[in-house]
């Protein structure tokens, strides 16, 4: 039984250090909500079409950038689509990085978009390991016969 | 397999309401899928409007509304769309003698105030802003038509 509770109180903490932080937001806690024992990885369905279709982003936005004669328009419609769907999972600091990064969209400013897409990849880097790190810590949860806390 | 909380109210299939949700992000997709099947709604998707026209009978080359499966009792649409647009989607809802009377409601992760005026003067019911959460899709119930077939006098309320 220590066992669980141990895991259980680690995964409270990770939890509550990932709002704290502002990696993720409430948006995060609606997805939760809307998984039940019918749809019971829910949120790691989600969370992974995310990550399949923001590496997809992050080469086209690459791409674009690189080009003789950067199409700004083409990079922001990226982004908010980026944006989008970093919102609708609740990733925070991502979205975050894409409102900077539309600015110097806006602002026509390649070394700035440059720089924002460095930025991009760092906190969509750190989003995917610090998730990575919250499903394991799940199954390990599971794993054990416990049951995963809900964070309201 | 539809789950059902209480006796009073289960609703059978056929009687869920029919919401055909438009948005070309997949994430957004499988979002709003889960928020509507959880509102007891039965939910079918397409990725652009062009799917969508298709789906209510109104692609190109057809000419006639098929009853029965494709019956919609609500249509929410993505307004920033590759293509065609939500608001052109919803403009083509509108200008149908056979479609205008189903209620569109439209969403954009931007707060335009333009944007929501030309909306809401072509006809939508609504528009809201995303993420959309299980609170905002609790609200959409009640614009949606009469389900198709009547509850012989019963109250069918979802959860």
């Amino acid at each position: 039984m220590d066992a669980i509770v141990q895991l259980q109180r680690q995964f409270v903490d990770y939890t509550t250090s990932l709002y704290r932080d502002g990696f993720l937001d409430d948006q995060f806690t609606q997805l939760q909500k809307l998984q039940d024992e019918s749809n019971p990885d829910f949120v790691v369905e989600v969370v992974n079409l995310f990550f399949e279709d923001s590496e997809k982003l992050l080469n086209n936005l690459a791409t674009a950038l690189q080009q003789q004669i950067v199409d700004y328009k083409q990079v922001d419609a990226h982004v908010h689509q980026f944006k989008g769907s970093s919102s609708s999972i609740g990733a925070q600091r991502v979205k975050n990085a894409c409102v900077a990064f539309r600015n110097y969209c806006e602002e026509r400013d390649p070394e700035g978009c440059v720089r924002c897409l460095q930025q991009l990849k760092r906190e969509h880097y750190l989003m995917k390991s610090k998730l990575e790190t919250l499903f394991r810590l799940e199954q390990q949860i599971l794993a054990a016969g416990g049951s995963v806390p809900m964070m309201t | 397999m539809a789950s059902a909380s209480s006796s009073l109210e289960v609703l059978a299939i056929e009687e869920r309401p029919h919401v055909l949700a438009v948005d070309d992000s997949l994430v957004d997709r499988k979002l709003v899928e889960r928020l509507l099947t959880n509102s007891a709604c039965k939910v079918t998707t397409a990725e652009n409007g062009q799917r969508a026209l298709e789906f209510l009978g109104l692609g190109d080359g057809q000419n006639t509304f098929k009853n029965g499966d494709a019956k919609v009792n609500l249509i929410i649409t993505d307004y920033c769309m590759p293509g065609m647009t939500g608001y052109e989607l919803l403009k083509k809802v509108k200008e149908s003698s056979n479609l205008k009377e189903i209620p569109v409601v439209i969403v954009s992760s931007e707060n335009v105030p333009t944007r929501i005026k030309k909306c809401l003067e072509e006809g939508a019911q609504e528009f809201m802003l995303k993420p959309l959460k299980q609170s905002d899709v609790k609200k959409l119930r009640w614009h949606m038509k009469e389900f198709s077939h009547p509850c012989n006098g019963k109250l069918c309320m979802g959860r």
